[in-house]
C-alpha cells in the first residue's frame, strides 16, 4: 500500500499539473509533490516494512538503501526547477512540469520493482516520459540528441525486455510455474535452465548497462545530457541511471541463486573498468562542459558496475556511492546549467572567464569538480576508497591498479574543461549575454545544498544509512 | 494443437523480413512491416485454441490493431508529411542487407539448436523466427539513413521479441505482453511526434544530417 501510495502521489500531481492553468504557479508543483513523496519516503525509511516475498512492489531493503537519495535529490532540484522555469517563462511548462513528476513517480515504481515485468514496464516508462524533457530547448540539436536517446534506449529497452523472457523461460525451463517475482526466481535456484539464464543475464546487462549509460552503450549520454536543460540532466544521472542499477543488482541475485554469480561478477568488472576508460579518454578530448559531465557519469557508471562485481563489501560500497555521486552530480549539472545560461553557449572554445561573470556558480562548479574527482572529505572519495579497499580485499590488485588510473585520467580531463571555462577573460559576446543573467538565490542555493549534503555524506556518513546499505546488501547475497 | 499452421504464419513473418529488407520504397517497407504485425496477431489465436480466454483474445487484436492499423497509418502520416517516397541512399544497399538477412535466418534455425526448448516448442520455430526478426530489425536499423525506415526496423525488432514472447503466453500472467503493447503505442506515438519535429528542423526525414554531435 505505501509502496503504491510513493508512485501515486507524483503521478497525481502530474495529473494535476496538467490540469492547472497559470503558467507561472504550475512550478510550485515541483517542491510541493516532491516534499510530499519525500516526506513519504523518510518516513518508510525509519520504519522499514514488511514485504511480503510475493509482492510485486514493495519498499524492501534494496529500496530502502537507494529510493531516498533519489527523492532528496528530486526535492532539491525541483527548488530549482521554480527560480529557472521563472527564468524561461516565455515557454509552456504544462508537459514539463507534469513529467518530471510522472519521472518521480515511475522511478518509484521502478526501485520498488520486485517483479521482473513490472521492474521493465516501469523502466520502459520511465525512458518514454523523459523524452519530453530532453527537448524542452526546442532547438535542433535537442531534437537530433532526442532521436539518438529514443533510437538507443529504445533498442536497449527491447534487449532487456528480451532478457526478461528468456529468464521468465529459464524459469519455465526448470519446471517453474510462471511466477517471475524476484523472490520465485531466486528460491528455483540453481533448477533454471543454465543457457537461458547466461543468455538471460548477457540481454539485461547490456539491456539495463544501455540505461544506466554503461560503455559501449553509453552513446545516447553526451548528446542527451548535452542538450537537455541542467535541471533534467541532474534527475537523469542520479535518478534514472540508479533504477538502472538497481534492476542489475536485482538480477545479480537471481543470477547468484543460479550458481552462475562469479560469471556475473567478472562481466560486471570488464564492463565496469572498460566504461572507466572509455569515459576518461572522452574526457580528455571533449571541449564541451555539459557533454563532459555526461562522460563523467559514464566514469561513475562504470564505477558502480566495479563496485557490483567485488561481492558484499563491494555492493555497499556501490549502494554509497549511488548517493554521493547522485548528490554531487546534481550540485554540477544545476551550477553547469547557470554558466551554460549565462554564457549561451556550452563550448570551452567560446566560453572563458566564468568566474568573473557568474562567480557563485563557477565557485560551485569547480568545488563539484573536485568532490566528484574523489577530492577528501567530499562523499565520493569516501565511497570510492570503499570500493577500492573491497578490491584489494579480494584479490583484484591489477584491476584497482587499472582503476586508480583511470580516475587520474578522468581527473586530468575534468579539471582541463573546468578551469577552461572559469578562467582567463571573458569575451565581449559573453559579457553581453551574461549581462542577462542574474544569479538569484533560486538557481544558487540548490546546487549549493547538494554540494552541502556530498560533503556532509563524507564527514559523517550517518549510521542509519549504513545500516540500510548493509540490509540491502544482504538482500542481494541471501547466504550469510 | 495446430503446429503446422503455426510454423507456416512464422515462415511467412519470415519472408516479410526479407521483403523489408529488399524493398526501397518505403510504403512497401511500411506495408511489410504491418502485415507481420497482423500475421503476428494471429498467432496467440492458433497456439493453443483448447486454453483460449479473453485475455488472449485481447492481446491478439490489441497486436493487429496496433501493429497493422495505428501504426502504418502515423508512419504514412510522417511520410506524406515529409514527402519522401523512397530511401535513396541507404548505409547498406539492398543486396547487401538482403544476403546478410537470408544467412541470418539460416543461422537462426541452427543457433536454435543449441538452445534447449520444453517439448511442446521443440517442433515450432518460434526461436529461429525470433532471431531472425530480432536480426532484420538490427539490419535496418542500422543500415538505412531514413527516420521512417529505422522506426520499421525498430517495429520488426521488436516483432521478434513478441514472438519469443509467445513461447511463454500461456505460463505467464499477461503482463509481459501488456508491456510491449504499451511500448509500441506509446513509443511510436512519441517517435511520431520527433519525426515530425525533426521534419521541421531539418527539412527532411533523413538521420544523415543529424551529426551536429559527435566528438
Amino acid at each position: 500500500m505505501n509502496a503504491l501510495l510513493l508512485t501515486m502521489v507524483p503521478l497525481v500531481g502530474a495529473v494535476l499539473a496538467v490540469a492547472w492553468p497559470s503558467n507561472r504557479t504550475r512550478p510550485w508543483f515541483l517542491p510541493t509533490f516532491g516534499a510530499l513523496h519525500f516526506l513519504l519516503v523518510s518516513w518508510l525509511f525509519l520504519r522499514p516494512p514488511v514485504v511480503a516475498a510475493s509482492a510485486w512492489l514493495g519498499f524492501d531493503p534494496l529500496a530502502r538503501a537507494v529510493l531516498p537519495a533519489v527523492s532528496l535529490l528530486f526535492l532539491v532540484c525541483a527548488a530549482y526547477g521554480v527560480a529557472y522555469l521563472r527564468i524561461r517563462s516565455e515557454r509552456s511548462n504544462r508537459v514539463f512540469v507534469a513529467l518530471l513528476l510522472a519521472v518521480l513517480g515511475l522511478l518509484s515504481a521502478g526501485h520498488q520493482a520486485r517483479h521482473l515485468g513490472l521492474l521493465w514496464i516501469a523502466t520502459e516508462a520511465v525512458t518514454l516520459a523523459a523524452v519530453p524533457l530532453l527537448h524542452f530547448n526546442g532547438t535542433p540539436r535537442a531534437f537530433e540528441a532526442t532521436w539518438k536517446y529514443l533510437l538507443v534506449g529504445g533498442t536497449g529497452i527491447a534487449l532487456s525486455l528480451l532478457g526478461s523472457f528468456c529468464l521468465g523461460y529459464a524459469s519455465l525451463h526448470g519446471g517453474g510455474v510462471g511466477d517471475l517475482t524476484f523472490a520465485a526466481l531466486t528460491a528455483q535456484g540453481t533448477a533454471l535452465s543454465r543457457p537461458w539464464v547466461l543468455t538471460a543475464w548477457v540481454l539485461l546487462l547490456v539491456g539495463y548497462g544501455t540505461k544506466m549509460g554503461l560503455a559501449p552503450m553509453h552513446t545516447w549520454k553526451p548528446d542527451a545530457y548535452g542538450e537537455a536543460p541542467g535541471i533534467v540532466g541532474a534527475i537523469l544521472a542520479g535518478g534514472v541511471t540508479t533504477v538502472a542499477f538497481t534492476a542489475i543488482l536485482r538480477v545479480r541475485a537471481v543470477i547468484g541463486a543460479a550458481g552462475e554469480g562469479p560469471i556475473a561478477d567478472r562481466t560486471l568488472l570488464v564492463i565496469g573498468l572498460f566504461s572507466m576508460l572509455v569515459a576518461a579518454l572522452f574526457l580528455l578530448g571533449t571541449r564541451d562542459f555539459k557533454r563532459m559531465l555526461a562522460y563523467s557519469s559514464v566514469e561513475h557508471m562504470g564505477i558502480l558496475s566495479f563496485g557490483a562485481a567485488l561481492g558484499g563489501a563491494g555492493v555497499a560500497a556501490a549502494l554509497f556511492h549511488v548517493w554521493s555521486n547522485g548528490l554531487t552530480k546534481g550540485a554540477l549539472f544545476l551550477s553547469a546549467g547557470n554558466i551554460r545560461r549565462a554564457a549561451g553557449s556550452p563550448s570551452m572554445d567560446v566560453v572563458r572567464g566564468m568566474s568573473m561573470l557568474t562567480p557563485r556558480s563557477a565557485a560551485i562548479f569547480v568545488t563539484g569538480m573536485f568532490a566528484v574527482t574523489a577530492l577528501p572529505p567530499f562523499g565520493p572519495f569516501f565511497s570510492e576508497l570503499q570500493v577500492v579497499r573491497a578490491a584489494l580485499a579480494s584479490g583484484h590488485g591489477v584491476a584497482t591498479g587499472m582503476f586508480l588510473g583511470c580516475l587520474l585520467l578522468a581527473f586530468f580531463g575534468l579539471t582541463r574543461v573546468v578551469f577552461g571555462i572559469v578562467d582567463g577573460r571573458p569575451r565581449p559576446t559573453t559579457r553581453a549575454s551574461a549581462s542577462r543573467f542574474v544569479e538569484t538565490a533560486g538557481v544558487i542555493a540548490p546546487p549549493l545544498v547538494l554540494l552541502g549534503m556530498s560533503l556532509g555524506l563524507g564527514l559523517f556518513t550517518p549510521a542509519i544509512l549504513r545500516e540500510a546499505w548493509l540490509a540491502a546488501v544482504n538482500q542481494v547475497f541471501p547466504t550469510p | 494443437m495446430s503446429g503446422g499452421t503455426l510454423n507456416l504464419l512464422i515462415g511467412l513473418a519470415m519472408g516479410l523480413n526479407l521483403l523489408a529488407l529488399g524493398s526501397s520504397r518505403l510504403p512497401s517497407l511500411i506495408r511489410s512491416m504491418s502485415l507481420q504485425g497482423v500475421v503476428l496477431g494471429l498467432m496467440p489465436l492458433l497456439m493453443e485454441p483448447e486454453r483460449l480466454d479473453w485475455r488472449v483474445v485481447a492481446v491478439a487484436l490489441a497486436t493487429m490493431a496496433g501493429k497493422g492499423i495505428v501504426i502504418p497509418w502515423l508512419l504514412r502520416r510522417a511520410m506524406r508529411a515529409a514527402n519522401i517516397e523512397r530511401e535513396l541512399q541507404p548505409f547498406l544497399g539492398y543486396v547487401p542487407s538482403l544476403l546478410l538477412g537470408a544467412g541470418g535466418t539460416i543461422a537462426a534455425v541452427a543457433l536454435a539448436q543449441a538452445l534447449p526448448l520444453l517439448p511442446e516448442h521443440a517442433g515450432t520455430l518460434l526461436v529461429p523466427g525470433a532471431i531472425a526478426s530480432m536480426l532484420t530489425g538490427f539490419i535496418l536499423l542500422i543500415g538505412r539513413a531514413k527516420a521512417i525506415s529505422q522506426v520499421c526496423g525498430y517495429l520488426i525488432l521488436e516483432n521478434g521479441i513478441y514472438l519469443f514472447g509467445l513461447l511463454l503466453i500461456h505460463s505467464t500472467p499477461l503482463l509481459l505482453e501488456s508491456g510491449i503493447l504499451l511500448d509500441v503505442t506509446v513509443g511510436v506515438f512519441v517517435t511520431g511526434i520527433i519525426v515530425d519535429r525533426i521534419q521541421r528542423a531539418f527539412d527532411s526525414l533523413d538521420t544523415r544530417k543529424l551529426t551536429t554531435l559527435r566528438e
